[in-house]
Formats: C-alpha cells, sequence, structure tokens
C-alpha cells in the first residue's frame, strides 16, 4: 500500500471527546506540513451513538474526504450501555467497529479498545475472516485499562493516539506541544505518561508489517486548521460586522457561537433572542440604527426569517443572513448535509425578490464570500444570503494563515455623513429624500442614520414615496420598484469587472464534457474531475458561487464550449440545473444530473462513476445511493 | 464629534416640530383613539426634551402602525408584530437613542406576543405604547386578543369563546419594570404617563385604551375612567410588585363591566435595564457601537489575531 494519503478514522460515542482528540491529531498531522482534510459525522444525540471524524492527510492539496480511508481507531461507544435503559440502546459498545468496517480500503488498519469492545462481540461480526480476505492489520489493545492506570478512563483517546503514532512511525513532537497548549499539571502528566507507554507498548509488544506510514509532509509557511463556520464568522468579523443576533439550530448554531464567543472582546453586541422571526428583525433594527450587523439559521429557522427578509428588501437595509442547510424537508436530518434549500432561499418571502445569494463552494470561499456579502449589502443597501451546508460548515481544512492578513473593513458603504446629509436632497418640509429615485448612482440612494441631524425619513416595509411616506402612486410605484430591481444588474456588473469570479475552473479547458457543480459539493467534483483527467479523459469543470444575481456569461461560455455536461448537487429535484435553465432559457438538453440525497456528501469516486455511466455511456446503473436525471427531452 | 448631532441637542423644542409637513394626513377614522396617542406623544416628547432627530418610533402593522408616519422623527414602520425586536436592536446598536415602540393589540399582544415577553422579561430601555381598542380596526373589525368574552365579530360570529388577555399583568409577570394603562378620553393623564415612560429607564410598557368609533362602538373606553392614582378607593403602593399585580387582576377582570382604572400600575425605578444589565456583564460596548463606525480612532479587530488557536 502507499503511503502518498493517511485517511484516519477516529469512531466512537458522542460525547467520547471523538472531536477534540481529532481536531488535535488534525493539527498535529498539519504542523507535520502536510495538507489535511476532516470529516465529521454525527448523530442527533447528546451522547453515545455512533460517530466519527476522518481525516485525510497527503503532501498534496485535498479537497474531499477520500473514498474509503486507510486507518481505523476505534474507541467503543461508553455511552452504549446505559443500565436503566438498555432495553432501548441496547448493548452497543461493538458498533465503532462494526459500523466502519465497509468503507475501510484494502490493506488498512484496526485498532480497537479491547477494553470496551467484547471478544464474544468481534467474534459475532466475524472481524478474523474480513480481515484476512481484505488483508487488514488488526491491533487489538487495552486502551481503556491504559487511561485507567495512569489517569481516568477518558484519557484512552490519548492512547489510542499514541498507537496510531507508533504504527505509523510519527514522531511525537507535535502531538506533545498540542497536548501542553491545551492543558497542564497533572492531566498533562497523565496524558502524556498514557501517550508515551501506548506508543512503546506497540513498538515492543507487538510485530507489525504493514507500510502504511504518514506521508511525509511538505508546507514551509505556517498553516491554520479551521472550518468553513470558522471562515464566515472571520469573514464577518473581517467585514466589520459586531452586531449577531440568533436562535440556536443545527449546523447554524456553530457560527454563531463562534461570533457569541469573541465579540464581547471586539466590542461587538451578540444577542439570542426568542425565535428566528426576532433574530433576524434585531439584526435588521441593528443595521438600520448603524450597525454591520447579520443573523443566520437553517432550513427550518430561515423560513421564519422570510417576514423580516422582504422588509429588508422593501426598507433597503442592508443586511448579511447566513443559511446552513441541512437534510429537508421540515427538520429534515438535523446533522446531515444537503443542498436542497436553494430555491427556499433565492425566492422566500413575499413580491420579487431584490437580494444577493452566494454559495461558498470551500473554506477560503467561505472567508471570501462572506466579506464580500458585507460589501456588497451596504454598499447596495440590500440583503445578502451566503448559503452553505452542514458538510462545510463542519469540516476543517488547513488554508495558509497569510490568507487571513488583510486589514478590517468597518466600511458603512452607502451612508452618510452629517455633513454629507446637509447636501443631500430634501423635501419642502425638510425631510431628508431617503428613496429619491431621481439620479440614484447604481440604483442606490445613499441612506442616514437614526439619531443624524438632517436625516429623517421613515423606512416602511409598505411601497413609499421618495421621503418614505407610504405610496400607492403608480408612477412611483414603478420608480421604486424598477430602481430596486435593477440593482442586481449593477452588482452584476460590479461583480464581473472589479472582483475575481467567484466561479472556480478546474481540469481540461479544452474538454468537451463538463461537469458542473456548487457548493460543498465542489470538493468531490473537483478531485473526481482531476481524477478523470489523470486517466486519459478529457473534461472541465466549474464550481458556481454566485446565485443572485446569476453569472450569466460565464455559464453560458462554459456550456457552449461542451457538448454534454453533467450537474452534480446534494438534493433530490436537481435545483441548481432548474436554476441555470431559468436564468439562461436554454441548455435543457445538454444537461444531466447526478444527485445524492442520503444524508452523506458526494465522494470523488461517485462522481468519477456518474460521469461513466453518465457521459462516457457505459451501459450499467449507478450505485443506489445516487440518482441520475437525464437531460431534458430524453 | 460626535456622527450623531442631534442626540442630546438642547434647544427649545415646539411640538409642532413632530408634525409633519403637509402630508401625510392621518387617515384615521374621525373620533379615532389613535388621534389621542399621537397628541399626548407630541407633547410630551418637547416635554421631555427629546429633538425629533434623536428618536426612533418603530411600528407594527395596522391603524396603530401608522404612528411613525404622523410623528415626525426617525421612523421605522415594519411589519405585523414585529416592531419590538426592531427597536431593541436599534436601542442595543446605538443607545444614546430614544427609542418608542408601538402597535396595536393585535399586533402587539396577539402575533407579536412572544417578543413582547421577552421585551418585558429583559427590561429593554425602551416605551412601549399599545393602542388597545379591542379590536382589529384596519381589517376591518375581527376579534382582538384583547376583545371581551362573548364579542361577535364577522370571524367569531357566534361570540367570542376566549377569555381576554391581561396584559398589565402579562408584563408585570414578564418583568416590565413600568407599567401603566392610560386612555384617550383622558389626555392630561396620557400626556404625564408617556412622559414618564420615555423617561423611565427600562421597559415602559403603557397600554393605551383607544375607542374605534367604527368597528368597536360597544366598547367601555366610552365610560367615565377612574384614575387609581387619584382615587382613594384603589389605595395601592404601585412599588410593590404584589400589590400592583393584584390592583390589575382586579381592574382587569372588570374592564370589560363598566368601571375604566388608569393610570400608573407598578413602577420599579431599582431594576436596572437590559442595556445596564449587559454592560456589567462585558457584553455591550461603552461607545455606542453606532458612534464606533465614524471614529476614525476606532481599532478593529481583526479575524488574523485569532488565528493562534487554529494553528
Amino acid at each position: 500500500m502507499s503511503s502518498d494519503e493517511l485517511i484516519w478514522r477516529i469512531a466512537g460515542g458522542s460525547g467520547d471527546g471523538i472531536d477534540s482528540t481529532s481536531q488535535n491529531f488534525a493539527k498535529a498531522l498539519m504542523r507535520s506540513g502536510l495538507d489535511v482534510f476532516t470529516h465529521r459525522h454525527y448523530p442527533s444525540r447528546i451522547r453515545g451513538g455512533h460517530t466519527y471524524v476522518e481525516i485525510r492527510a497527503a503532501d498534496h492539496d485535498v479537497q474531499s474526504r477520500g473514498d474509503g480511508y486507510n486507518f481505523l481507531l476505534s474507541l467503543g461507544d461508553s455511552f452504549a450501555r446505559n443500565p436503566q435503559e438498555e432495553a432501548y440502546y441496547g448493548n452497543e459498545e461493538i458498533k465503532p467497529l462494526s459500523e466502519n468496517l465497509d468503507e475501510l480500503r484494502e490493506g488498512g488498519i484496526i485498532v480497537y479498545d479491547e477494553g470496551l469492545i467484547s471478544e464474544e462481540d468481534v467474534e459475532a461480526i466475524d472481524l478474523e475472516a474480513r480481515a484476512e480476505e481484505n488483508d487488514w492489520h488488526v491491533f487489538p489493545m487495552d486502551l481503556r485499562g491504559l487511561a485507567r492506570e495512569h489517569g481516568r478512563e477518558v484519557m484512552r483517546n490519548t492512547a489510542g493516539v499514541g498507537v496510531t503514532a507508533a504504527l505509523l512511525d510519527m514522531d511525537l513532537e507535535h502531538i506533545e506541544d498540542l497536548m501542553s497548549d491545551a492543558m497542564g499539571g497533572d492531566v498533562l502528566e497523565a496524558n502524556l505518561e498514557i501517550l508515551h507507554e501506548a506508543y512503546d507498548t506497540i513498538n515492543t509488544e507487538y510485530e507489525f508489517e504493514h507500510d502504511l506510514r504518514a506521508p511525509e509532509g511538505s508546507h514551509e509557511t505556517e498553516q491554520a486548521l479551521l472550518s468553513g463556520s470558522n471562515a464566515i464568522a472571520y469573514g464577518a468579523i473581517d467585514a466589520g460586522c459586531r452586531f449577531i443576533a440568533g436562535y440556536p439550530m443545527t449546523p447554524w448554531t456553530d457560527v454563531f457561537t463562534i461570533l457569541a464567543q469573541n465579540f464581547p472582546d471586539m466590542g461587538g453586541v451578540s444577542e439570542q433572542v426568542e425565535d428566528e422571526i426576532a433574530a433576524a428583525a434585531l439584526a435588521l433594527g441593528a443595521s438600520h440604527a448603524g450597525a454591520k450587523a447579520m443573523s443566520g439559521s437553517s432550513g427550518g429557522g430561515f423560513a421564519l426569517m422570510s417576514e423580516p427578509l422582504g422588509l429588508a428588501e422593501m426598507t433597503e437595509t442592508p443586511l448579511v443572513l447566513v443559511e446552513s442547510m441541512r437534510a429537508g424537508p421540515s427538520t429534515g436530518m438535523p446533522t446531515k448535509p444537503e443542498q436542497g434549500d436553494l430555491e427556499f432561499v433565492l425566492y422566500t418571502s413575499q413580491g420579487d425578490s431584490s437580494r444577493v445569494v452566494f454559495a461558498p463552494s470551500n473554506i477560503e470561499e467561505a472567508y471570501e464570500q462572506t466579506r464580500l456579502a458585507f460589501e456588497i449589502a451596504w454598499d447596495y443597501q440590500l440583503p445578502a444570503i451566503v448559503i452553505y451546508d452542514q458538510k462545510l460548515s463542519g469540516e476543517n481544512k488547513n488554508v495558509d494563515v497569510e490568507f487571513f492578513d488583510r486589514e478590517p473593513q468597518p466600511d458603512l458603504g452607502s451612508t452618510l455623513t452629517e455633513d454629507e446629509l446637509a447636501e443631500a436632497a430634501h423635501d419642502a418640509s425638510g425631510k431628508f429624500k431617503r428613496f429619491n429615485h431621481e439620479g440614484a448612482e447604481n440604483n442606490v440612494v445613499p441612506r442616514s442614520l437614526p439619531g443624524q441631524k438632517g436625516g429623517r425619513y421613515l423606512a416602511t416595509g409598505n411601497e413609499h414615496s421618495p421621503v418614505g411616506h407610504i405610496s400607492e402612486d403608480p408612477d412611483n410605484r414603478v420608480a421604486q420598484m424598477t430602481r430596486r430591481i435593477e440593482k442586481l444588474e449593477n452588482i452584476r456588473e460590479e461583480l464581473d469587472e472589479e472582483h475575481e469570479s467567484n466561479q472556480t475552473y478546474y481540469g481540461d479547458d479544452t474538454a468537451e464534457y463538463g461537469i458542473i457543480t456548487w457548493g460543498s459539493s465542489h470538493g468531490a467534483v473537483n478531485e473526481a474531475v482531476e481524477r478523470l483527467n489523470d486517466d486519459g479523459h478529457a473534461v472541465k469543470g466549474i464550481s458556481v458561487s454566485d446565485m443572485m444575481p446569476f453569472p450569466e456569461a460565464e455559464v453560458t461560455e462554459f456550456l457552449e464550449s461542451v457538448d454534454e455536461a453533467m450537474v452534480v448537487e446534494m438534493n433530490a429535484t436537481a435545483q441548481f440545473r432548474g436554476l441555470i435553465q431559468k436564468e439562461l432559457g436554454r441548455f435543457g438538453e445538454k444537461m444531466t444530473s447526478l444527485l445524492k440525497y442520503n444524508g452523506n456528501p458526494f465522494e470523488p469516486a461517485e462522481v468519477v462513476e456518474g460521469y461513466e455511466v453518465n457521459l462516457a455511456d457505459e451501459d450499467r446503473e449507478p450505485t443506489a445511493q445516487v440518482r441520475i436525471e437525464p437531460a431534458a427531452g430524453d | 464629534m460626535s456622527a450623531f448631532n442631534a442626540i442630546g441637542e438642547e434647544r427649545e423644542i415646539d411640538r409642532d416640530e413632530f408634525t409633519p409637513g403637509v402630508e401625510p394626513q392621518p387617515t384615521w377614522c374621525p373620533g379615532c383613539g389613535d388621534f389621542g396617542v399621537l397628541k399626548s406623544l407630541k407633547q410630551a416628547l418637547p416635554e421631555v426634551g427629546k429633538t425629533p432627530e434623536e428618536v426612533l418610533t418603530v411600528t407594527g402593522i395596522g391603524c396603530s402602525g401608522k404612528l411613525s408616519s404622523y410623528l415626525d422623527t426617525y421612523g421605522f414602520h415594519t411589519i405585523h408584530g414585529r416592531s419590538l425586536p426592531v427597536a431593541r436592536a436599534a436601542k442595543l446598536a446605538n443607545t444614546d437613542l430614544e427609542v418608542i415602540a408601538a402597535g396595536g393589540d393585535g399586533d402587539g399582544y396577539g402575533i407579536g406576543g412572544n417578543h413582547f415577553i421577552h421585551t418585558a422579561r429583559e427590561n429593554h430601555d425602551m416605551t412601549y405604547i399599545v393602542f388597545n381598542n379591542e379590536i382589529f380596526g384596519l381589517t376591518k373589525g375581527q376579534t382582538s386578543p384583547t376583545s371581551p368574552k362573548g364579542h361577535k365579530s364577522k370571524t367569531q360570529p357566534s361570540g367570542s369563546a376566549k377569555t381576554p388577555l391581561r396584559p398589565l399583568s402579562l408584563s408585570l409577570t414578564a418583568g416590565a419594570s413600568y407599567v401603566a394603562r392610560t386612555a384617550a378620553v383622558n389626555p392630561n393623564q396620557a400626556k404625564e404617563i408617556i412622559a414618564e415612560a420615555i423617561e423611565h429607564d427600562g421597559f415602559a410598557h403603557v397600554d393605551f385604551l383607544t375607542q374605534c368609533p367604527t368597528w368597536n362602538k360597544d366598547a367601555r373606553q366610552y365610560v367615565p375612567y377612574i384614575d387609581i392614582q387619584e382615587s382613594e378607593d384603589y389605595d395601592h403602593d404601585i412599588t410593590d410588585r404584589r400589590e400592583a399585580a393584584e390592583m390589575m387582576h382586579e381592574t382587569e377582570d372588570v374592564l370589560n363591566e363598566g368601571t375604566v382604572l388608569t393610570g400608573r400600575y407598578y413602577v420599579d425605578e431599582d431594576r436596572p435595564s437590559y442595556q445596564e444589565e449587559k454592560a456589567a456583564v462585558g457584553e455591550l460596548p461603552d461607545q455606542p457601537l453606532a458612534e464606533r463606525y465614524f471614529d476614525e480612532d476606532a481599532e478593529w479587530e481583526r479575524s488574523y489575531d485569532l488565528l493562534e488557536r487554529h494553528t
């Protein structure tokens, strides 16, 4: 087995410390110079239940989880046996081992905790035979017992990491450093003892012949390991956002928590409120009064925000909302990703939409496009939505630290100072013509803020005259409505001319086959396109991030350049393909779809398979977990 | 120099400044109690030294929602039931603003009921005036949360089976630190109470009885009221929670039976406002957030400074 990449999976019960352990191990790999990507799988449960985190580490860019994995550290679910509720939960200590075998690659390594997983259970799942068949190397160890001897049972994670390091021939230096950063005193001492004993035990008491080793890394610049939620929160901070209101809902809670924890030290204000209608209304009120504000939620909570969202459009109040998709409809699958809220986010709320929607496809774009969303929202006075999903929210990837080294932008956009306000247009009674459609550059009228001299006006959700009086005059209605809607054209022009494209291109640009995707499916598609080209196919890819205003020219050019295209997205009704057809009014016959909506993100191999079945016309059915939707007219 | 010079400006203020110029003219029906609220605000604001531009009037939907059009301050006419979350965030973003929220009984006690409870609970420093005419007016006469039991309307043709909501008891229980009821038919008391509410540091809830001569001719707001502070029959200590609660209970039982009691029911000058509480735990900056965007010396922390924990 080659060691060009390590995909390490740590499995256990929710609440067993899987997350923090994996985070530290991923950092250790990153510090050794590798690119890392983490994927988190967890149930909607506080404690117990099968959960795992996968870390993919390689000496090349990693954009997605791999296809399968090659190292399993199975801790045993310590919450599986609940004496009071045994009838309900049953005896499931074996699950972190038994549930993970299907995706383990040939030649892979298994370490499992003999302290929690009994011999009889292991026999029952026929591990020995399966290991022989797949050339797996199995290492049973009493990790719990070892941890208990030196400290506490919960430290069995550390024992597992020690065993991993020994089996992969890794240096313990980075792991020790990270431990000393995170803890001290007796706890640190106990953990270090456990780490070393586990490391030494493997090296002295076990024989091993496998050739999987941690790859050698070659990063020269400092890297940071962070999640999509971190990136969105940091993009907001650097955009000058200092007000957030929210209501907890998975997976949006991550962004909310990060900002709530950082804002007190930054002079920001964070509010946890009674519901999502209130949350978006608060962000709107704060923005109206002169703060850069945001709110957000996941599908069900975002549904409640449709009222304030429309109000922001009508009153031309800048606002950023983030929508972290999880599988729907309704409460759906709280901890599973899906790209099923696209149409909802584009069109929710009554009337014609005048909003901006960005769908970042990876950690860097999440930062970049959140920052851009604030800039556009405050310059053009409309709501901007950043739509992403549970996958991007929770995955971690290394990013060059220097990427974030840029100035904050606390610019309130098209907001007047009092001096400027004195020069602005007022009506006969001295009221500021806040919505003066005459002579508005880019269809934007700079606004005033409550408390400013000479800026009095009324913001209202009813159609209104230039000073904000409620008005149903047809000429005024047309002028105001047109101005609000046409901002989107101005924004499109600005995005095309003054910003680097938000769309990502990859693959062979002379290819006649294209793969189109959006949002977090980008990673798997990108890797699949690379793999196909390496295998002698000619395929090009585009990941689209601008959902509204739509990048008409770019997508048209891409589709014109190919004979056939496959649109890859995680939903059942091909929403993005529908958007392309709606926006461009053609290409229906060129596009097929590869759809997945089982709660798990695409793996590169599935996209490769989709291409083979779909575009290269191989005569076979794709796997049951994905679906192919033929082109219009087929 | 402040970016908000209208705030705290000291000068003689004329009540006419709060009246818009030529338009808009109120579209309220002749004899509507809403005129009374508008008038008391126009009288109270100059009296407490507020300039039109330092006041933000946030309203909901319905006849009451039009207050922000007819009172010439900064205004935000929001959506049905949502005036409070918009208003309290405006206050958090710029703590120097004078924020007045207003809405009707359907707007504030019905669709906005959840926001009402939580804004009172948190004791946000603002004034909340509810135009209570016990009816949905602008949608033409449907039963509201404060309509009496048995009230017949187009949507409750057999008479409402619901006990009316007790708004005063509700906000007191939730945590409001100033709770009063006044009526459009008593302009002098209304002006005094509104002025007090504006000056009160905390959530001031004023249930303002407004007659609806078009849709609710039967309502009791026309009967002579008794000011509970002026009547010896109703002696109670307005700083005592328990006494206030008892008084409210008694009053709200008989509100629809003939006697209308108005006045201050509960005034707690000691309870800190939410803004003070939030500042005390270090979650509200000293300088109003909105000011900071205009402050050239303001330091803006950046995400780069947070990366250490990720490396």
